[in-house]
């Protein structure tokens, strides 16, 4: 098959499984095995490709012209194909994982989860490989409505009142600030290819990239840029598979590619390195890595101080990319891996306490390593990689970022760096601590007689926690990848 | 023979529905009344298609009736606009035919269907008829001729409401009709002619004349009052609401659709361009649109019956429909005749919808709607389909509008309309979520009525409506082709 081919494949696959999935409703075992082999096709379409980008190639379809001069295209370039290696390969860990969970807590209609979810992963791949920004932005919205459904997935009040928020932030910054920001992009330059360098040098200046910037920011609600952020706490209502893959990995990564995209091929970092009136993305990320820092710090639910540090976690990349050092866009591209894979082991050690022991709250976990030491160990090499200790991938991407923010001597940069780093570590060590080495304080809870949490569960923490370490050690690929998208 | 029958169509378009009617009243009965609607909405279809290719491969076409040569006789005008509103007509015509019997029959006593009929027929002559003339004042006629069987129709609606909607429509509709043949009769006036191709000529040499203004404000009016343009649309919401469902469905696609051609058709091909100058019209009705779309979009979220709450999002759609008018340039104008299209196919879905619910649970209020979702899924499927639309999510006709809509403002340089039709969009997800929710998160009450999902020969004509949402939201090569075609026809001043 021609690298075209593996293009649409790699889209269509995850929508002929929903297909299957759907018709195999009554048969949940059949059901999960069509969800296991169209993760693992998917992925072996989208690895297909990687000899072929990392040759130089940038293999490209075009499916059809939806306004005069304006087709839906896909077209993969290393931070695509960097980011669609992740989402793909993180749905094969995520759906063992789901299998454990869903079936370990009686979830209700699995087939409409399985359903929706496969439909989001290929959105979420649509994302990664859209050829330009109208490819990108219906993907964008697409991914936003199917996971809709995986949000409310309870049906409680709650949950209801949750997928508002989620909806009503992630819907009015895409239409009323992002799709603005895209006509006007269309209406400059007569263009919405993503090039390297930029498309919008020469054809709009001064106060107004400013503006178009901001419209562009904001309007990628899924980055979760405060004050923008609080549909991600709010989706933390779902199945913690949800939290995992798609408020961990698919949909927030899809936020921050979308922003370095939009730095890296719409806006040109040389051009916006010469505006005089952008810098303000820079500080505006650096406030919301430290301020969620501080927010997760007091989160008592586990699962929300997790959504924090995500939303800090996002303006790293944000702010890596807003330096507009090639060395800390490198790291912007880093971090979108590295932390995919550390933040999605945290979650499913959330999912898996929940599991086994029903907790969700940081305060009930001391002693809970000694009855599940894989999740626990899993969870603190994670940990280590959110606080950019080695030898974990997180060390990798935070270091390029500071090498870059030093080769520009951006110090209020390097200062955030730091000052969250401390805060990253006050926010986890604590957990990893108590779950070791305090005695467990809950004999009459119901549930204290536990251990750990289902097989397939377990497999997979343990699975994306190696990745963990795996990155580090092997970070050939995504450094070749993320060299190619600064142009070296 | 085939060759002088292709000749006559513009003809046939119109005569056949208008013969057709009293068919029905001298069969009395029911279902073959309905045959005869259904074939003869089918043929329209047909020969709106034929026109348009027609239209396509040779350009405009003239149609003298009975022969007697313009701009004495009445001439049948159809080019690309026209063919376009007619293939619009027809289709929603038609595929409210196959969706009507069932609907009808629980909704209209049995001693009235076949009157329906009949004067759903008028309608559709009447307003394929407004399309084809070129001539205004025959125009007029077709304007009371679809206007007065409308009346009707909506009177027929179950409820005693009905009855004062309609009354209601009928005064203010003929207020609306009395005015626009006021503004005819200055025009002819001064110009002696009542042509449109003639008066286009003879118009701009008494362009500056007090007199041709008047009448300019008369027509503006008077066919604001028959599309709903905010704040003559009071009659809308009510009508719609009370009117039996298939009528609603119909309605909402074509009427105030044919009203806005008829507004395009009167300032672009008669006036010309130029008349903005003398009086800025266009400025007028920017402001009243903009007004439109955010309150009555507003105005729709506190809604409780859910036809009502469509009727006021017409109100405000039909607004993004002037506000492209009021750019008066090619993008505008594409803008607003792709949404004549687009609206039509969203709305005729999502009342279609609306029809299938109250066929099933004789009401349309939200907190009945609840827990629809499990025992209608398919029906409430195509309505988040065709919401998607409304909203003006991509990959649907919804989203097509709007980029034209907002492309055209940006070229214009008038950011705030291109942030206030994006703030009415915002509003649109907010009113069109009040539904899903209902339908989706709430249960239905335990004492309710079992009930299953709508037949066949409902949901298909839904499904068809809304896999033509979605397939010309991705294939826009048609409607584009036809609404830029059509818009640089208006702006060039061609007639």
């Amino acid at each position: 098959m021609s690298a075209e081919n593996y293009i649409l494949w790699a889209i269509a696959v995850p929508l002929i499984g929903s297909i299957g999935i759907l018709l195999a409703g009554k048969a949940p075992n059949i059901r999960e095995t069509i969800t296991l082999i169209t993760a693992v096709v998917m992925f072996t379409m989208v690895g297909a490709l990687i000899h072929t980008v990392v040759g130089g190639g940038r293999p490209s379809v075009t499916l059809l012209e939806i306004f005069p001069g304006l087709d839906i295209t896909f077209t993969v370039e290393p931070l695509g194909m960097l980011f669609g290696l992740v989402a793909s390969g993180l749905w094969i860990v995520n759906s063992i994982y789901s299998i454990g969970y869903m079936r370990g807590n009686n979830e209700k209609n699995q087939t409409r989860f399985y359903f929706f979810f496969a439909i989001a992963l290929a959105s979420a791949v649509g994302v990664a490989f859209a050829g330009n920004m109208l490819t990108l932005f219906i993907c964008y919205e697409v991914l936003t409505l199917c996971t809709f459904p995986l949000v409310t997935h309870s049906g409680k009040p709650e949950a209801m009142k949750s997928g508002r928020t989620y909806l009503g932030i992630l819907l009015s910054t895409s239409i009323g600030l992002q799709l603005l920001a895209i006509i006007w992009t269309w209406h400059a330059t007569g263009t919405l290819d993503f090039k390297a360098g930029g498309i919008l040098d020469g054809k709009v200046s001064g106060i107004a990239v400013s503006i178009l910037l901001f419209l562009y920011m904001y309007g990628i609600g899924k980055a979760a840029l405060m004050p923008i952020h609080r549909w991600l706490p709010a989706a933390m209502v779902a199945p913690t598979p949800v939290s995992a893959l798609l408020h961990a990995v698919a949909v927030v990564k899809a936020g921050v590619f979308t922003v370095v995209k939009v730095i890296v091929y719409i806006f040109g970092y040389e051009f916006l390195a010469n505006s005089l009136t952008t810098n303000w993305l820079v500080y505006v990320a650096g406030f919301t890595i430290l301020a969620a820092s501080i927010v997760a710090l007091r989160q008592d639910n586990l699962k929300r101080r997790l959504a924090y540090s995500t939303i800090s976690q996002l303006s790293y990349v944000i702010m890596a990319a807003a330096i507009l050092a090639p060395l800390s866009v490198m790291g912007a591209v880093l971090h979108i891996a590295a932390h995919a894979v550390g933040k999605i082991t945290l979650f499913f050690a959330a999912g898996s306490i929940y599991t086994a022991a029903h907790k969700t709250e940081v305060s009930q976990l001391n002693g809970i390593g000694r009855k599940m030491p894989w999740t626990m160990g899993a969870f603190a090499i994670a940990s280590f990689s959110m606080i950019g200790v080695p030898p974990t991938a997180g060390f990798l991407s935070k270091w390029y970022i500071l090498m870059g923010a030093l080769e520009v001597e951006h110090y209020f940069a390097i200062g955030v760096i730091i000052i969250s780093t401390l805060l990253n570590a006050g926010y986890f060590m604590p957990i990893i601590y108590n779950a070791f080495f305090k005695e467990a304080d809950d004999k009459n809870y119901p549930h204290a007689d536990h251990g750990e949490a289902p097989l397939p569960v377990v497999i997979a923490l343990t699975a994306t926690a190696i990745g963990t370490v795996l990155l580090f050690f092997f970070s050939g690929l995504p450094l070749e990848l993320a060299h190619q998208v600064v142009g070296k | 023979m085939s060759v002088s029958l292709s000749a006559h169509l513009p003809a046939i378009q119109v005569v056949l529905p208008l013969i057709s009617a009293p068919l029905c009243v001298l069969f009395r009965r029911n279902g073959a009344s309905w045959l005869i609607a259904l074939i003869v909405s089918w043929l329209s279809l047909g020969i709106s298609i034929l026109l348009l290719e027609q239209v396509i491969a040779n350009g405009p076409i003239s149609y003298l009736l009975g022969s007697w040569a313009a701009p004495w006789g009445i001439e049948y005008k159809v080019d690309m606009l026209s063919a376009f509103v007619m293939l619009i007509v027809t289709s929603v015509g038609s595929i409210s035919m196959i969706f009507a019997p069932n609907s009808v029959n629980s909704e209209i006593p049995g001693d009235r269907i076949y009157l329906f009929y009949t004067m759903y027929l008028l309608t559709f002559a009447g307003l394929l008829g407004i399309t084809i003339t070129g001539d205004a004042f025959n125009l007029f006629v077709f304007l009371e001729i679809s206007s007065l069987s409308s009346y009707v129709l909506i009177s027929l609606g179950a409820e005693r409401n009905a009855l004062t909607a309609a009354f209601r429509y009928l005064i203010l509709g003929t207020v609306g009709a009395t005015f626009y043949i006021i503004g005819v009769g200055l025009m002819y006036q001064m110009t002696g002619t009542l042509n449109m191709t003639d008066l286009a000529m003879r118009l701009p040499a008494v362009a500056e004349t007090r007199t041709i203004l008047v009448a300019l404000g008369f027509v503006t009016v008077g066919i604001g009052l028959k599309l709903g343009l905010f704040p003559v649309h009071v009659w809308l919401p009510n009508a719609y609401a009370y009117a039996p469902s298939v009528v609603t469905a119909f309605l909402a696609a074509t009427a105030t659709k044919v009203a806005v051609y008829t507004l395009l058709r009167i300032y672009f091909t008669v006036f010309g361009t130029k008349i903005f100058a003398a009086l800025p019209i266009d400025e007028f009705l920017l402001i009243l649109s903009l007004i439109a779309i955010v309150s009555m979009s507003a105005v729709a979220i506190f809604q409780n019956n859910v036809k009502r709450l469509l009727a006021y999002s017409s109100v405000a759609q039909v607004g993004y429909m002037i506000i492209g008018i009021s750019m008066v340039s090619v993008t505008g104008l594409t803008a607003t005749i792709l949404h004549l299209f687009n609206h039509a196919m969203i709305k005729g879905a999502l009342f279609l919808v609306l029809a299938a619910v109250f066929f099933r649970i004789k009401s349309v209020k939200i907190e009945h709607m609840a827990g629809l979702g499990k025992v209608m899924p398919y029906s409430m499927a195509a309505f988040v389909l065709a919401g998607f639309s409304l909203i003006g999510v991509p990959l649907t006709v919804g989203f097509v509008s709007k980029w034209y809509l907002i492309l055209g403002a940006l070229e214009k340089g008038w950011w705030p309309v291109a942030g206030l039709v994006l703030i009415s969009s915002l509003l649109a997800v907010i009113y069109f979520w009040k539904v899903i929710e209902a339908i989706y998160f709430k249960t239905r009450p335990q004492d309710a009525a079992i009930i299953h999902e709508v037949p066949i020969t409902m949901l298909v004509p839904m499904w068809l409506l809304v896999g033509a949402n979605i397939y010309f939201g991705i294939n826009t090569e048609l409607s584009v082709g036809a609404a830029s075609a059509a818009a640089k026809m208006l702006i060039g001043g061609a007639p």
